[in-house]
């Protein structure tokens, strides 16, 4: 019975050493100013991303090709004299990870924002704990519209269009291009399905969409909702679905004998990854038209691309360049931008404050949405089509809101990067 | 820890000890213990920087699932898969509840008591029903069974949405550290403060138990389920109360978990959660509360410390990509095997197997 | 009707694979005792194997035979160095080392192959065949069928009507007395373990193209059911393991058709209830439950 007592008191005095031990080596830094993060010559900042687990396909790139560009932001001066130090956790997609991590960068490694955190739920579980702790959270990979809500997250700022912009100007585009063909939707049975569906019937009206189904990722046979489709008689079938389950329901209906005309949302419409994942069946995709408002990743003409891929070949291990890779860049080039205008004196206010001041103009073809009362990223895009194993732009670039709004053409001309590819005030 | 005393399984000693009145000693005992390792963790809270209070708070909570998995696989043989789902009913009633005072105006720290010993209830009420059909079956099908219930559980917040909002899970408002401790106060070891207090109670509980004569009963069930039946103990019975009891601190666990995060969402509570939580407590140690505190501990440091590991490495940004991520998880993943041959007993029994030959060394040389 | 019908014979196709994914399963816990948690990820590795031969030769036929030969080996490896040395007498400890060498496995095809999918051939058209205007079954979802009732097939024959297969279910079975009559009793678990990974490897190679393609999990949801069917079934059963493969494969059809997908792991505990209940070893558990 005394050996219960002795053995819990070990147990009690480990811990205790443990921990001591930890905490000895885990602080003490050096040089920090008074704003964490940041130094006269370095801004370290932090991000959490999917590098492994089912969730990591395509997604484990984008901070790798963020990170390049910050390498060569530094290796061309950095900003006003300070190198960007990019802290890259891996979450596997599980919010329960997202928790540590984010609080190891914040609490422990002190950065000095969060910049481009991936994922609705796992982003979700930490909007209140970067809020509290006065963290700009900057630019988070979904298109979720939570990230839009400036009153209660006054520091967080989206980057992709929401689903309901994009549901909104594919919609737009069967109401002016396909007009009455039979319109058929699958949606990711979460907000990315939702919102985006209630973009899609924004603009069709609420009983033109004949036939909705729902998918969820833990099920990969989507046979069942494709048959449906077909027994429906579907011309047109609009996805909001993840680059796996375009591939499959694309694959799913060609088995079945079924070729309606596709029409995808951002979030699963690069090319690069459908056609690598469907192999030699990519012939499938022929006529898909999606929606995507950065350059696209194969038009070697485009002065952007041109920059990302020579970033990418110095920086980035020439890794095989797509749409994630573009992404990545595009992130990292916004965050410079940011960074410049928010002045030498750089704090973790300015920053916010240069955010919400707006105006910026980089590799995105759609505006920037930015503003004191608008936290939401891209406001529009510009559709594309797979032509002959390509996938290149048509039309006009659109911009539109995540309301009743009209969906409008977006006339402003593109711009070059600046001659050396890095930002400047 | 005075206010969480209110908690609903206080009453469950006060029911059990005047049956035996042996256990007098036994509680006052553990509560010395409990009191010990109180004041441990309040002394180093202070020496900690957030984060790694915030870490050890983490385990704390992990504590209450591991010890509950402890109870029920260690000492009464049975295994389950479902913890994980079990952690999340406690995680989710506490959001609801949670949720539900905000709504009405009622944020004082105080309710969160309340909503935790609702957590407690809701998920001894799922484990309950779990156990009753659980108590029936054997190995691989009990595996079979509570593994689906793994899985059950965080799809039917996605379901229900309207009620747990899907993938993208739910708010838990907590009320901020009381302002007697001042406006600098670390948010971090208050948590830590708050769950170290829930977690102790709930470990004297169980350590109480363990010494009862339940706890003699879970291991006679164990060892030789017709040799306890002709002892007189009822099989079903007893798994059924060891399901329950492991149910309710999973469900605390999962508790502590949600209010840690302030949030809660399915992705968190996945099939991983519960795999995760069964090599936690084999590789602490089966059949020893001191084991589930090692693996608590390895729940939370192992990923840091394989980070941290990685992190030595200077990589090339092509050998980054491959590697990044993935040989954190080969580390773990080895270290598990490792560990499993070294030491089948796990961590626990690795280090009594130390100190009893160091005992037998040092009596030898006194002798 | 004809909705019905289709999900049917989509529920089929699936529930072939679960099939022989359970018979994996039923096969290694009959010969040692082990519920195998890493079959899933062993399959994926030899699958891996048959990518990169595919990708060497251009034959799939070549990369099938050289995914096979890798789960034989795989299986025999990870019993000779891991499981031998795993103290057995907790029937968790193997458990455990199993899901280590999940992680491991996990994270070493991701290092090598890179956490992207890639694609994964049929060796036949997976275009379903139309009769009067439904589309039924594809030639592959047929060669799934044959490949699956030809390994039953072959399982039965070697553990009733040969010596090895004879001295195979001693050892499991008996491993004392086997011993004693000069049976190498760990040989045989090694083949057993060899077997089971080997078929656990076709089973792979059959599900993987009609997932999402060939990435490290590919396997972790096809675990799940394929686990679910052998409890249904009984572990001890083959003839258990393809009927509730087939049950399940029906199952998730219907459901996912008829009622939506995210109903179907509530589907599967009804399933599994319902029967356990009734019969708590499985549907084709031996009726001698030794029982005071």
């Amino acid at each position: 019975m005394r050996s219960m007592a002795r053995r819990g008191l070990a147990i009690a005095t480990t811990l205790a050493l443990l921990a001591g031990s930890a905490a000895c080596g885990a602080d003490e830094g050096s040089s920090r100013g008074p704003v964490p993060g940041v130094t006269d010559t370095e801004i370290v900042v932090g991000t959490h991303m999917p590098l492994t687990g089912p969730a990591s396909a395509g997604y484990s790139k984008i901070a790798p090709a963020t990170k390049a560009y910050f390498d060569y932001v530094n290796a061309n001066g950095g900003v006003h004299g300070r190198k960007i130090s990019y802290k890259i956790m891996d979450d596997g997609y599980n919010p329960a990870n997202t928790q540590q991590v984010v609080r190891q960068l914040v609490l422990q490694d002190k950065v000095f924002a969060i910049l481009n955190g991936l994922g609705t739920p796992t982003h979700t579980g930490v909007l209140d704990f970067l809020h509290s702790n006065r963290v700009p959270d900057l630019f988070v990979a979904s298109g979720s519209r939570s990230w839009d809500q400036p009153d209660r997250y006054p520091a967080t700022f989206g980057f992709n269009p929401d689903y309901t912009v994009e549901g909104k100007i594919l919609a737009n585009h069967v109401k002016t291009a396909l007009p009455g063909k039979k319109v058929c939707f699958l949606g990711q049975d979460d907000d990315f399905g939702r919102d985006s569906l209630a973009g899609v019937e924004k603009v069709l009206g609420a009983d033109a969409v004949v036939a909705r189904q729902t998918y969820v990722t833990s099920n990969t046979n989507v046979a069942p909702q494709i048959g449906a489709f077909k027994a429906a008689g579907c011309e047109i079938v609009m996805l909001a679905t993840v680059p796996g389950f375009t591939a499959l329901s694309v694959g799913t209906a060609a088995r079945l004998g079924f070729s309606p005309q596709w029409l995808v949302s951002n979030v699963g419409a690069d090319h690069p990854t459908l056609a690598r994942q469907l192999g030699d069946a990519a012939g499938l995709l022929d006529g898909m038209i999606g929606v995507n408002y950065l350059p696209m990743q194969n038009d070697t003409t485009d002065p952007w691309i041109q920059l990302f891929t020579k970033v990418n070949s110095e920086h980035n291990g020439d890794a095989p360049f797509d749409g994630n890779t573009v992404y990545g860049m595009a992130v990292g080039y916004l965050f410079v931008q940011v960074l410049l205008a928010a002045g030498p004196d750089l704090t973790r206010e300015s920053l916010v404050e240069a955010v919400r001041k707006g105006g910026y103009q980089g590799p995105g073809v759609a505006p920037l949405r930015f503003s004191t009362t608008d936290h939401s990223g891209y406001g529009g895009g510009r559709l594309s089509r797979i032509s002959g194993g390509v996938q290149s732009y048509f039309g006009p670039t659109y911009e539109t809101d995540e309301e009743d709004g009209p969906v409008n053409e977006y006339s402003a001309p593109p711009v070059a990067p600046p001659a050396n590819g890095v930002p400047t005030a | 820890m005075s206010a969480t005393r209110a908690a609903a399984p206080a009453r469950r000693t006060a029911a059990e000890s005047p049956r035996t009145g042996r256990t007098v000693p036994t509680l006052l005992r553990h509560l010395a213990v409990a009191a010990v390792a109180g004041v441990v963790v309040l002394a180093i809270s202070y020496q900690l920087d957030s984060f790694r209070n915030f870490q050890l708070a983490t385990v704390a909570a992990y504590l209450c699932a591991t010890a509950g998995l402890t109870v029920l696989t260690g000492l009464c043989g049975q295994l389950s898969l479902g913890h994980g789902a079990l952690m999340a009913t406690g995680a989710y009633t506490v959001a609801l509840c949670q949720n539900a005072f905000a709504d009405r105006g009622v944020t004082a720290g105080g309710v969160l008591v309340l909503s935790l010993a609702t957590a407690v209830l809701a998920t001894v009420a799922v484990g309950a029903v779990v156990g009753v059909a659980a108590a029936r079956l054997r190995g691989p099908y009990l595996a079979g069974l509570t593994l689906a219930v793994a899985v059950v559980v965080p799809a039917l917040t996605v379901t229900f949405d309207g009620v747990f909002n899907g993938e993208q899970g739910l708010a838990v408002p907590v009320a901020p550290a009381p302002a007697a401790l001042g406006f600098y106060f670390p948010y971090e070891r208050w948590q830590l403060w708050v769950v170290t207090a829930a977690t102790l109670l709930c470990l004297v509980l169980l350590a109480n138990l363990v010494r009862s004569r339940y706890g003699r009963a879970f291991r006679a069930v164990r060892d030789d389920e017709v040799a306890a039946r002709l002892a007189g103990i009822h099989v079903a019975r007893t798994q059924v109360i060891a399901f329950v009891v492991s149910a309710g601190s999973a469900g605390l666990g999962g508790a502590l978990l949600a209010m840690l995060a302030q949030s809660v969402s399915p992705g968190a509570f996945g099939l991983t959660l519960s795999l995760f939580l069964l090599m936690a407590v084999v590789i602490g140690g089966l059949g020893r509360l001191a084991g589930a505190v090692w693996g608590a501990v390895l729940l939370v440091a192992l990923p840091d410390l394989t980070h941290t590991l990685t992190d030595l490495f200077t990589l090339s940004p092509a050998a980054a990509q491959r590697l990044e991520g993935n040989l954190p998880l080969a580390i773990f993943g080895g270290t598990l095997i490792v560990v499993m041959i070294a030491a089948p007993g796990g961590v626990q029994g690795l280090l009594s197997r130390l100190a009893g030959s160091l005992r037998v060394r040092w009596r030898r040389r006194r002798s | 009707m004809d909705r019905f019908l289709f999900l049917t014979l989509d529920g089929l196709s699936r529930g072939a694979v679960y099939a022989a994914f359970a018979l994996a399963l039923v096969l290694i816990w009959r010969a040692g005792r082990i519920v195998n948690f890493a079959q899933g990820a062993m399959a994926v590795a030899a699958a891996y194997v048959a990518y990169s031969v595919t990708a060497a030769t251009g034959s799939y036929w070549l990369g099938f035979v050289a995914a096979l030969v890798a789960g034989l080996l795989l299986g025999a490896v990870v019993d000779v160095a891991v499981m031998r040395l795993v103290d057995h007498r907790s029937p968790l400890n193997p458990v455990i080392v199993a899901l280590g060498l999940v992680l491991l496995i996990h994270a070493v095809l991701g290092m090598v192959y890179g956490n992207e999918y890639l694609p994964a051939q049929t060796p036949f058209s997976r275009t379903a065949l139309t009769v009067g205007g439904l589309a039924v079954l594809s030639p592959y979802d047929l060669f799934v069928f044959a490949t699956v009732g030809v390994v039953g097939a072959a399982l039965v024959w070697i553990f009733t009507r040969t010596a090895i297969g004879l001295r195979m279910r001693a050892a499991a079975f008996a491993p004392e007395v086997s011993r004693l009559l000069g049976v190498n009793v760990s040989g045989m678990l090694t083949l057993g373990w060899a077997l089971a990974s080997g078929v656990g490897a076709l089973a792979g190679m059959l599900v993987i193209p009609t997932e999402l393609g060939l990435h490290p999990h590919a396997m972790d949801l096809v675990f799940v059911s394929a686990f679910t069917a052998a409890v249904v079934g009984g572990l001890d059963s083959p003839p258990g393991a393809v009927v509730g493969g087939l049950g399940v494969g029906l199952l998730l059809s219907y459901v996912s058709g008829y009622a939506g997908g995210d109903l179907i792991p509530l589907a599967v505990l009804a399933l599994l209830l319902a029967v356990l209940l009734l019969r708590p070893g499985g549907l084709f558990a031996p009726v001698t439950a030794r029982r005071v």
